[in-house]
């Protein structure tokens, strides 16, 4: 093993995603791997199966043929999902695929096999690995591990955090990470609290302390009608970044609705703020969010 | 573009194809006095010499490269010596719903009186039918293979630099010399020889001739226009006419019109497949420009504004018309001559040159159907030359495609060419490899490798007709492993390859003997200096080709039963077979099942890759290597053109979930919908085919337009060509296009007519496509990025 000099006690995670291609998640070519579990529960957001910490079942009923092979496979004759033990016996009999267990255990080995297999690509495009989640930094030792099994193969590294963790891990991680995704999403504290759940005092006291050890971070804001849409946050926002050595690059990634459909998937509720409706921002104005920052002196792009 | 090039464009764009009876007429009126007369060589120089005397030439308006091969652009020309036309066959060409050629009562009544009554019965095709055995009719018939060569002459040809130093005198030097060469002390075929030179003589002139035609045209044309700039443009054309391509050209003008010529008069000659192509058209035509900016005798905007006329000439001749499966196999008005950007110079240096650049320019601009274009990448070529292609094919039209210049050399080594000879070569048709201006390299039919499997489940049976087409080759229900049920699948490919290869050496020897190319043959080494026809085998080389079509739905087929019959035992072999005779009826289920929870093709699974690679050794291991009758041999290929629709139609349920009659996969990419794991997946399983044993491989990857937004898409696909090119990947080329504006198109062609997608190793009009073809473009897998 490469990095068995840097092995931990824990190298084993709950994985939920390899993306290959990724393209929007750091330079070049990358495979994005998503690490499950999130404190954090944005009513935005687009991956709500990242947020439970545990695999977990999903249903994608436009796929169901109503074949009834996960009623005849279930021992306890489909339990409500409170119920469900998670055996996967529904979804491996299903045939559609309609039924799937999103989650895995996976080895260091296991992610590390899987990602070098687009090895190339990152190589000729400048590409290469992205810690996405969930909160990464909600499973740490798995993390590092990962990282300094990734440093080993020269593999670029990125990690994109909330910074949703305690600052020991993130500075733990750190020197194992090329670039950091940083996200920061509203600096008034109520606002936040209301819209993700958590407080972001944490979030904040750990990009100042990032950024006076690692010298090489990308903010990410996404621009969420009713939440942070609005020039007085934008400027509070700009003015936590601005000066900031280490960040070389602000994207202000505006609302989407990828989201649309997943949280009946996962059982979840719909956010009370999806069903009434919300309209994305429009270009002109991300352009004049855009230009706030770009006033306080950082390079800003928009998407991403 | 000029407001000349944008009417020429726009010209070219309306007019509409229709049949022009006057070649038939022509050589109708020729064979009926002089049949006989002389060898066949001379019969066929001279009969191509009568046509290039009496055909009606044309000078359009504001044109400045000039010559056309019907009356008109967009008329199209018959070739009745090789395939008659019946009246039946031209009302269905008038008629039907796509790629329809419109024939009008005059051209019906010549072929009622005059045409027909001549070549019914005297047709190279009805020859060739009737010359082939029944075992060879039943599996054409079934849908085994196509035939190339029933309807069209071998073709898939391409020009070399030699117009460009050399002229049609020197060439008859060259002949001269050659005739008096000959041994007739001890050289037994040396009449023969001296027949096919005389020929070959005499084809020169013929082309002379034509072009002093359009000269005097120019000129008579110039006399009667008032405005002093135009007459100037006309006596310039006179002037080209009449030096070109009778010497080498002397300026970047020429250059075009030469070529332009040659290209004319070989598909005149006949009517040979991919029409002709001027290959490494911005290598041969560098020298021109820098000299010309050098003397200040031409402007970039200049030849800018040449090449767009030289461009709307490919667009102004579709291909000639089809007939039957042929016309399923390739249902296109494109006839597939295609541009090289970009490769290597002889000497292994990069290609790329600032008319490269320029041609980019032109090929976004004015994104006709015609002609092809690719680009040749080689590990040397710069990345500003990589982008500048895909900011053009981001666009969305299909082209430029992108061949690996790299693989196309040692493709070329391994196929014994010299070092030299093969960087002189590169990619037309779709994606064949050839060394141009030195090889007749033949593609002669798609192979169904799909149906092959159909018919090991049925102990040779093909279930649709009832017929037993195939070999026994066992119950099977005794097939107790997945080796024995491949070992059937082999002996069925084995079978059909031999009955194919035997076919296509009769075909071969019906062209070598009654339908020799004599002009082709001045343009193609060494044919003058062997004295021997391009159909006979005078080329340097003569490799002919077989095309599989398929890999994808094979290896996803024979992948599904291994898992779930062999590994995991979930039913019998005789029990899926069933299953698959009654397709699916009541199965949906595990239909569902074998679509997706099998191991499939195209997602880096080297369960499904290891049989794709089984497939391609069985495949290659029966084709390549046997020789024909050219002194060369056989070799594969893996592309379809739009044959995998009809393959499709004429092939059962399969056991990748496959309804019965559906398309089957095209070129080497994935079934469509079966890649889940993105292009990178997709790349990787392409690249462990070993590309380097075939002559050239297709892969199409479809993007919707946002993932190639900005540098960072740019960028990115850059990374991810040059990664398969490293796996020794043959060809790329991108679809980027998105799914609701497919639907929309068809929904309402009329207001997407000049929607260009790419189809297989071409491009073409979306609302052209036969309806299931469009379906299947919609239903290839749209990579979305996140």
């Amino acid at each position: 093993m490469v990095y068995g000099s840097q092995a931990t006690p824990v190298a084993t995670g709950t994985v939920f995603n390899l993306q290959r291609y990724s393209l929007h998640d750091g330079p070049g070519i990358r495979t994005t791997v998503f690490l499950k579990g999130c404190p954090a529960r944005c009513w935005w957001c687009h991956n709500p199966e990242s947020q439970d910490p545990h695999p977990e079942i999903a249903i994608s009923s436009s796929y169901c043929i109503a074949c009834d092979a996960c009623l005849l496979a279930c021992h306890e004759g489909l339990k409500p999902r409170e119920q469900c033990v998670l055996c996967g016996d529904c979804s491996s009999t299903c045939p559609t695929g309609a039924r799937s267990v999103v989650g895995s255990t996976m080895t260091v080995d296991d992610v590390v096999s899987q990602v070098l297999r687009d090895r190339m690509f990152f190589e000729d495009s400048g590409g290469g690995v992205t810690f996405s989640g969930g909160e990464p930094l909600s499973q740490p030792h798995f993390l590092k591990a990962l990282l300094a099994a990734f440093r080993s193969h020269e593999i670029h590294t990125c990690v994109d955090t909330a910074g949703l963790c305690c600052s020991d891990a993130l500075l733990e991680v750190a020197p194992l990470v090329d670039l950091f995704l940083y996200d920061l999403k509203c600096i008034d504290p109520a606002r936040h609290l209301e819209g993700t759940g958590v407080d972001n005092r944490q979030i904040l006291e750990n990009l100042e302390r990032l950024s006076t050890v690692h010298h090489n971070i990308w903010i990410r804001i996404p621009v969420v009608p009713g939440f942070n849409d609005d020039n007085e946050e934008m400027e509070r926002l700009a003015r936590a970044v601005a000066g900031r050595h280490a960040v070389r690059q602000v994207w202000l990634l505006p609302y989407h609705e990828t989201w649309a459909g997943k949280p009946e998937r996962y059982g979840k509720e719909l956010p009370i703020k999806a069903r009434t409706g919300v309209t994305p921002p429009a270009p002109e104005e991300l352009e004049n969010f855009a230009r706030i920052f770009r006033d306080h002196g950082c390079t800003t792009s928009i998407g991403g | 573009m000029t407001g000349r090039t944008s009417r020429l464009r726009e010209e070219s764009l309306a007019a509409e194809p229709a049949i022009s009876a006057e070649r038939a007429i022509l050589l109708t009126e020729f064979y009926r006095e002089n049949e006989g007369r002389w060898s066949v060589p001379v019969l066929r120089a001279k009969s191509f010499y009568y046509l290039c005397e009496k055909k009606t030439i044309y000078l359009g308006e504001g044109e400045l490269i000039v010559g056309e091969r019907g009356p008109a652009p967009k008329l199209v020309p018959t070739y009745p010596e090789l395939t008659c036309h019946s009246v039946e066959d031209l009302k269905i060409l008038n008629s039907r719903p796509k790629t329809s050629y419109r024939v009008d009562d005059a051209c019906l009544a010549a072929y009622a009186d005059t045409v027909i009554p001549y070549w019914s019965g005297r047709s190279l095709r009805e020859k060739i039918f009737e010359a082939l055995p029944a075992e060879w009719h039943q599996a054409y018939r079934l849908g085994i293979f196509t035939e190339f060569m029933e309807q069209r002459a071998p073709g898939h040809t391409v020009l070399d630099d030699k117009i460009y130093q050399k002229g049609m005198l020197d060439f008859k030097k060259d002949i001269a010399r050659s005739l008096a060469d000959l041994d007739f002390e001890n050289d037994p075929l040396a009449y023969d020889k001296a027949e096919e030179l005389k020929a070959m003589d005499i084809s020169c002139d013929a082309v002379v001739l034509f072009a002093e035609r359009h000269a005097k045209l120019a000129e008579s044309t110039a006399a009667a226009t008032s405005d002093p700039v135009r007459k100037r443009e006309l006596m310039k054309i006179a002037a080209n006419c009449r030096w070109v391509p009778a010497h080498a050209p002397t300026d970047f003008w020429e250059a075009l019109q030469s070529y332009w010529f040659c290209h004319l008069a070989v598909i005149t000659e006949l009517n040979g497949w991919d029409a002709f192509s001027p290959g490494h058209l911005d290598q041969h035509l560098i020298s021109f420009f820098e000299r010309g900016l050098a003397e200040g005798t031409l402007s970039r905007e200049g030849a800018r504004e040449l090449l767009e006329c030289f461009f709307v000439k490919f667009n102004n001749h579709p291909s000639p018309p089809k007939v039957g499966v042929t016309a399923a196999e390739s249902g296109t008005y494109t006839d597939f001559a295609n541009i090289n950007l970009g490769g290597l110079l002889p000497d292994g240096s990069d290609g790329s040159n600032e008319v490269s650049h320029l041609l980019l320019d032109i090929i976004d601009e004015m994104h006709l159907l015609q002609p092809s274009s690719n680009i040749q990448l080689s590990r040397k070529s710069p990345d500003a030359f990589l982008k500048h292609t895909l900011r053009v094919v981001r666009k969305g039209y299909g082209f430029p495609s992108i061949f690996n210049a790299d693989s196309v050399v040692e493709e070329q080594l391994r196929q014994g060419k010299t070092l030299v000879d093969a960087r002189a070569g590169g990619c037309s048709g779709c994606v064949e490899v050839g060394a141009f201006g030195k090889e007749a390299y033949i593609l002669t039919g798609y192979f169904n490798l799909v149906k092959l499997l159909e018919l090991a489940l049925h102990d040779g049976l093909d279930p649709a007709s009832g017929e037993q087409l195939g070999p026994h080759t066992g119950d099977p229900a005794s097939f107790t492993s997945f080796d024995q049920l491949f070992e059937a699948f082999r002996q069925q490919l084995a079978h059909f390859i031999g009955i194919k290869i035997r076919g296509n050496r009769l075909i071969e020897m019906i062209y070598t003997r009654l339908m020799p190319a004599p002009f082709l043959s001045v343009l193609t080494d060494d044919c003058i200096s062997r004295g021997i026809d391009y159909n006979a085998g005078g080329a340097r080389y003569n490799n002919s080709f077989i095309q599989g079509v398929g890999i994808g739905s094979i290896t996803d087929a024979l992948s599904a039963i291994a898992q779930l019959v062999y590994d995991e035992g979930q039913f019998s072999l005789s029990e899926l077979a069933a299953v698959l005779d009654r397709n699916f009826a009541s199965d949906e289920p595990l239909r569902q099942r074998l679509l997706h929870k099998t191991h499939k093709y195209g997602n880096d699974d080297d369960y499904a890759d290891d049989i794709m690679r089984r497939v391609f050794d069985a495949f290659f291991n029966e084709v390549d290597g046997k020789p024909n009758t050219k002194e060369g041999v056989y070799r594969i290929e893996m592309l379809p053109t739009t044959c995998h629709v009809y393959f499709g139609s004429v092939t059962g349920a399969t056991s990748d979930g496959r309804l019965s009659g559906t398309p089957l996969s095209e070129g080497i990419s994935p079934v469509q919908g079966a890649d889940r794991n993105g292009p990178t997946a997709v790349i990787r399983s392409a690249g462990k085919m070993d590309h380097i044993r075939s002559g050239g491989t297709l892969l199409n990857l479809k993007f919707s337009p946002g993932m190639l937004a900005g540098e960072g898409g740019i960028d990115a696909l850059a990374g991810l060509v040059r990664s398969y090119f490293k796996m020794d990947g043959h060809h790329v080329q991108f679809n980027v296009v998105n799914v609701q504006t497919l639907r929309r198109a068809q929904e309402r062609p009329s207001e997407h007519r000049d929607l260009i997608v790419r189809v297989a190793g071409y491009s073409d009009y979306f609302c052209d496509l036969s309806t299931a073809l469009q379906n299947e473009i919609i239903e290839r897998t749209e990579h979305t990025a996140l």
